[in-house]
Order: C-alpha cells, then structure tokens, then sequence
C-alpha cells in the first residue's frame, strides 16, 4: 500500500513537472482598464478582446512564440483604480499594460512608480516607424518632462449635450426646424435654463459637475469649463503658480451658486450623493436632464449603443453647444467659446517580465490596421495622424470647432491634490454650506499648503 | 519565560512591530505618490497640527467633524440603541421557550452575522428616496417619504448600525440572564416581589458586569466600523464622515500614509481612553460587590 503510494506521489511529481515546463513556453500577458464589457467602457473590451488580442496571438504564434493575453475588468471609479495602481506598483506587481490618465503620470513618476518607455523596453522602442504618425501633442498625454510613457487611445474636448426633444417640447427649437441651439454668454445659458424651469418644471435643466463625489470629472467637465469662462485657467503657464484668489474664482462660484442654490436650475442631490456620475447619466438617458456638461466620451460611450446608459436614437434626441465665456470674448485667452482636454491611454507597466513582448502588444494594438478596427466601434479623435475620425459626424464636427479652442491641465505632481480642493470648493458651495468668498478664503488657505505660499497668486 | 516566548515574539512581532512603526511614519510625509513617496522626510508634529488646526477644526469634512459625527454615531447606535435593545429583547424572552423566541433570536442574529457587502447594497435598496421599501411602507401610512442617505444621513447610519449589532447584546444578556439560579426567582415569588422589583433587586446588580463588558465591546465596535461608508460613503458633504471614515480617506485618497499614520495614532488613543475608562468602571462596580 505504501508502495503503492509512493508511486503515486512519484508519477505526480513528475506530472507536475511536465506541465510547469510546457507552460513555462507560453508567455502570459495581462491589460487593465476600467472598462467591463456591456458597463463602462464597453467598446474598449470589445475591440481588446474579440479584436486587438486574437490577432495578435496569431501574429506572435506566426514568430514562434506562444503569447496568451488577459484582459482584466475593473468596474470601480477612476478614483479607485488610480488608488489599485499605486498599491500594485509599490509593491512590484500590477498587469503589464495598464489604462493609465495622462494627469496621473506626473504624481506617480515623481514616487518613481512608473517608467518611460524606453527606460523599460529599452532605446529600440524608437525603432518604431509608426511614431510618425503620432505627432508631439499626443505624445505629450502620456507624457511628462519630454518622456513618453505610453501611448494615448485619443484626445477629447468637452462641450455642453442638449436633449433635442426636450428643447422641441419647451418650445425653444421649433420641431423638425433643424436649428441648432447655441448659447452666446452665461446669460443666455442661464435664460435658457430658467426657462426650461418654467415650462417643464418635471425636467433639471441643467447639470453642471461639482462635488468630490464626481472626482477629476468635477474639475474638467464642471470646474474648468465655468472657470475658464472667465478669463483665467488654473494655474497660470508664464509665472508657474496657481491662482489662488482672483475675481475670476468668485465669478465661477457665483455662476455655480446661481445654478445649485438661488435659483435651483440644477440639482444638487444629484451632484453630492454616492455614484453621482452614474446617476446623471441614467437621468440624462432618461430625459430628466435637459443640458449637461460632458466629455465627447459621454457621447461615443456613454450614450453609444450596447452601453448601459445606451439612448437608442440618440443621434435624433441628442445635440451639443459650445460653453461659452461669460461674455463674448470674456473667456480664456480672449476666447468666445472654451473647452479643455484629456487624454487616458496605455503605459507599460516598468515590472513587467515581458518587456519585449508588452511593447510588441502595444505596438499592435495601436497600429493603423488596429486602430482604424477601434475606430469602427467607437469613432472618435485618434493618436495617429494616419486615422481620421471617420463614420460619425457629430465627432468630427466637435473636434473641429474645439481643438483650435482647447486647453490641457498642468502636468505637474501637485496638481491631483489642488484638483481636488477646486472639487470640494463647488461642493461647499453648492451643499450651501460656504458662500463663494468663504470658499475660495479655504480654497486658498490650502493650495497654499499644497505648493507653498510662494506658488501661488492672489489678485 | 523562555516557555512565553513564542507568544511573546508573535505579540512583538504583529502588535508591538506596527504599532510603533505607525508612530514613527505619522512624524513623516511618506506617501504612495508625489515626491515625497521616493524620499520621506521627518515633518514632526505637522500631521498632528493639520489634526487639531484650531481655525478650521469643526469645518465639514475635517477631524473635529468626524469626531462630532462619531460620537453621535456611538452614543445612538451603541449606548442608546444596541445594548438597551438587545437587554429587552433578551428579558421579553426570559425563562420562556418557544418558535417566536426562537424566530427573534434567528433573526437578530443573522443580521450580526450577514457579510458586510450584502448588508450595505440591502440597506441602500431599503433607504432609497425613491423606490425603498421604508419610505413605501411609510407612505401606506400616508407620510411624506424622507430622502434618508440626502438628509438624514447620520440618522440612517445609526439606525443601519443598531439593526446590525443588538444581537450581540442580546447574546450576551440572555446568557448572564440564564446564568442567575433558579432559586432566586422561587425566593423572589413567595416573597411576593413584582417584576420591577425583582429586576431592580436582583437581574440588575447581577448584570452590571456583564453590561460593562457590553458597553466595553459595543463602544471599541462601533468607534471603529467601518461598514457605514459603504453606505453612504461618509455623505453628503461628510456629514455621515466617522473617523474611520476620515483616516480612510486622509490616508487613501492620495496614499498618504503620514498623515494616515496620525489619525491612527489618535484614535488608537481614543480607544485607549475608552477602555482604560471602562475596565476601571468594572474593577470599581466589583470592589463594592
């Protein structure tokens, strides 16, 4: 019995043994976004998983290498796959390519937890022939310092969505009239609101993000957008400091007041409960949303079919309209109009043990052939000069008339933290808790713990 | 001593260990990200000073607002809610047997025992302003229907927290009640007592200790319960923020461990005071036994 035993134990081993050395030829490579397929980001998952990692895997199989790809769902905030990341890299593990926000890369390098490209792959990453194809500016996304540490899946610019039917109810676009509404100052936006208000007294006028609930989507899509409207960005590029008190700040945090508290022509509940995002999403789908300031993402992807918030025709029920300045020409560097941009890509992770072939990955996946794939399901502005935005007119036309106006956040290390205070600004006003003067007095009190008093500016 | 070894090496190394090294990084700026992950330097008191900032202590979303919150949260929840709850329940079913005794135990219990997660998405489906079954069974009474999580955010906390934590209570006084001998309740009979004097006489004195280990666990429970974040997320505009919900988010929202650091150090000496405050109470309460 014993022998018998011990035999087993043998052939076990051995087994074993067989297998670990099979497996040891196959090369295991993981990606990570927050995107998860039929929820956020679904078209992501689709083009990485039903396109982009076959056609790969063939690819390599072709060289003689066995390569097995995963991809690895995450459903949470950006928040908390930013907090996931930093507890990765600290402790040397994480997938090998991960969705990364360009804003990101300035924080996480200065803890020395992410690496430029070549520093992982080595100089042969700019043997690539494709990088001319993907001019400065897109480098500059996942950029930081004249290093590129990724590659960015496109740009985007922000804009404020309108529900066509809505507007044709109230009466301010006549039905079937084909007239664009467009907002020339605050002013007018506003009038439109309360007019909105008047009539259908069921619907929320208008959403502009504030609130911490809403994170990085409060300063780009809320903050920024009011801010910028008034002449002044957040930190001022010549001098290298940030603003901390300016009339500027109060003008904004009027504007937000008018919305949220004096007039209530938007919904703070909305702004300040758990999973705000998503709930104005799901208002905004629903038609309790008249306006919203959104990304183009919203449109490509959150309203675009086979999403959760998917509006079935949304090219009949769904317009957008310039954020315009204050006033005609009040607007950042003299503008009529104001927007900013972003950009999230993919970095390479600097422990992965495949550098070689997590760079050929990311190589393919942002070939033309791969792209134009992407650019299929989700059309949109492109890293790559060589692919255009095609099929969708609605994108093509908000890149046009935006890029020329765009602006883009500091890339400094500093900024996540100060980005944050500018969110908790709106919310203390909107929550009705601070008047705007009390806010900014808190604002400044500290960004001035952040960067040091002699960072910033007071006017 | 060499026979304490083991145990006190285990002690050193998983108790004595972090507790010091918590101490000594809440004197740095050590974070996960931003410059000073790659090198930490010593700040000295500044995470405790940004603590106790007098001038903006008891603004919304700072210590002095969390500690305000916590101590409503405790005092509702735990004293006022879970140890006299759990004491009722624990005496309706005294000396008495049957299914509705046996139905209330199960599902007091089951409430304690269900995993967090469950629990929190349970209750945000019970609380929602628009489709919860509390404001709909509120509304077959003709009440108006209350946004709870929006504006009465710490009230539905506290009651989450009761629901959650009375079997505990209610375990522990039904075994101290079944520990007092039978032979007290004959005597208490033929001597006539009615049912508030043989509480006063006898069930109470023989409770006492067992009500101050109660009140012991209960308070260090719900001081650090983390669950409710789940929740509410500390909302809106932290008006349901605890301190643990606090240290959670000085330390995680930009991996700041420093300052993290700190608030642990402070709240572990909360719970020191606490402790300390009710083991002398138990000594004393025995003393005059």
């Amino acid at each position: 019995m014993r022998r018998l035993l011990g035999r087993l134990l043998v052939g076990i081993l051995a087994a074993s043994l067989v297998g670990l050395g099979l497996s040891a030829e196959t090369i295991k490579l993981t990606v990570t976004a927050r995107a998860v397929r039929g929820g956020v980001n679904s078209l992501l998952v689709q083009w990485l998983e039903d396109v982009v990692f076959p056609a790969f895997e063939k690819w390599m199989k072709e060289q003689g290498k066995d390569v097995e790809v995963e991809f690895i769902q995450f459903g949470g905030t950006d928040e908390a796959l930013k907090e996931q990341y930093a507890l990765d890299l600290k402790v040397g593990r994480g997938a090998d390519i991960m969705g990364f926000d360009g804003f990101w890369i300035p924080e996480f390098d200065a803890a020395g937890l992410v690496k430029p490209l070549d520093e992982i792959v080595g100089p042969e990453v700019w043997e690539w022939e494709d990088w001319k194809y993907i001019p400065p500016s897109m480098r500059e996304i996942l950029g930081y310092k004249g290093k590129v540490y990724g590659l960015p899946l496109g740009t985007d610019v922000r804009v404020i969505f309108y529900r066509k039917d809505i507007f044709e109810k109230a009466g301010i676009i006549p039905a079937g009239s084909g007239i664009r509404w467009q907002p020339r100052s605050w002013e007018e936006l506003l009038n439109t609101a309360r007019y909105l208000k008047k009539v259908l007294p069921d619907v929320i006028p208008l959403q502009i993000n504030a609130g911490t609930q809403m994170g990085e989507a409060t300063t780009m899509q809320g903050w920024f957008m009011v801010l910028l409207g008034t002449g002044i960005h957040m930190y001022d590029f010549d001098s290298g400091k940030w603003y901390a008190k300016h009339p500027g700040i109060l003008e904004a945090l009027n504007f937000y007041k008018t919305v949220y508290i004096d007039e209530k022509l938007g919904d703070a509940r909305t702004q300040l409960i758990p999973g705000a995002r998503a709930r104005t999403f799901e208002l905004f789908r629903d038609g309790k949303i008249a306006m919203l300031v959104e990304g183009d993402w919203f449109w490509r992807s959150v309203l675009a079919p086979g999403s959760e918030w998917a509006v079935p025709n949304r090219n009949e029920v769904v317009d957008w309209a310039m954020m315009p300045a204050k006033e005609p020409g009040a607007g950042y560097r003299g503008q009529n109009f104001v927007t900013i941009s972003g950009g999230t890509g993919f970095i390479l992770n600097p422990n992965t043990k495949h550098p070689e072939e997590a760079w050929a990955l990311m190589r393919f996946a942002f070939s033309r052939e791969m792209q134009l794939e992407f650019q299929k399901l989700q059309p949109r502005i492109r890293a790559r000069t060589d692919v255009p935005v095609t099929g969708d007119p609605v994108m093509s036309e908000m890149a046009k008339a935006l890029l020329p106006l765009t602006t883009v956040r500091p890339m400094l290390p500093g900024y996540p933290k100060i980005s944050y205070e500018a969110q908790l600004m709106t919310e203390r006003v909107v929550a009705g808790v601070m008047t705007p003067e009390e806010a900014m007095e808190a604002y400044a009190e500290a960004i001035k713990e952040i960067v040091g008093p002699e960072n910033v500016i007071e006017e | 001593m060499a026979f304490l070894a083991p145990a006190l090496l285990f002690i050193g190394v998983f108790l004595l260990f972090p507790f010091i090294w918590v101490l000594i990084i809440s004197f740095t700026d050590t974070a996960l990200t931003g410059p000073s992950a790659a090198n930490p330097s010593f700040v000295g008191l500044e995470n405790y000073y940004r603590l106790f900032n007098a001038s903006r202590w008891m603004r919304a979303g700072e210590f002095g607002n969390a500690l305000r919150n916590t101590l409503f949260f405790v005092l509702g929840s735990a004293i006022l809610g879970q140890a006299p709850l759990g004491l009722a329940i624990a005496l309706a079913f005294h000396r008495k047997k049957g299914l509705v005794r046996e139905l209330v135990f199960s599902v007091a219990t089951m409430a304690w025992i269900l995993p967090d997660v469950a629990v929190a998405f349970a209750w945000i489906a019970f609380l929602d302003r628009d489709f919860g079954t509390l404001n709909a069974v509120l509304g077959a009474f003709g009440a108006k229907a209350i946004d709870w999580y929006f504006e009465k955010p710490l009230v539905a906390i506290t009651l989450f927290n009761i629901w959650r934590g009375t079997a505990f209570s209610m375990l522990l006084f039904s075994a101290a009640l079944g520990n007092i001998p039978p032979s007290y309740w004959e005597t208490a009979e033929v001597a006539g007592a009615n049912a508030w004097q043989r509480f006063r006489d006898i069930i109470l004195p023989l409770i006492l200790p067992h009500f101050l280990t109660d009140l012991i666990l209960i308070t260090l429970w719900t001081f650090n319960t983390f669950t409710p974040y789940l929740i509410t997320g500390g909302g809106p505009f932290f008006r349901s923020e605890t301190v643990s919900m606090y240290t959670y988010r000085v330390a995680f929202k930009f991996l700041e461990f420093g300052r993290g650091a700190a608030v642990a150090v402070v709240m572990m000496a909360i719970n020191l005071v606490l402790a300390t405050g009710y083991l002398l109470s138990l000594r004393r309460g025995r003393a005059w036994r």
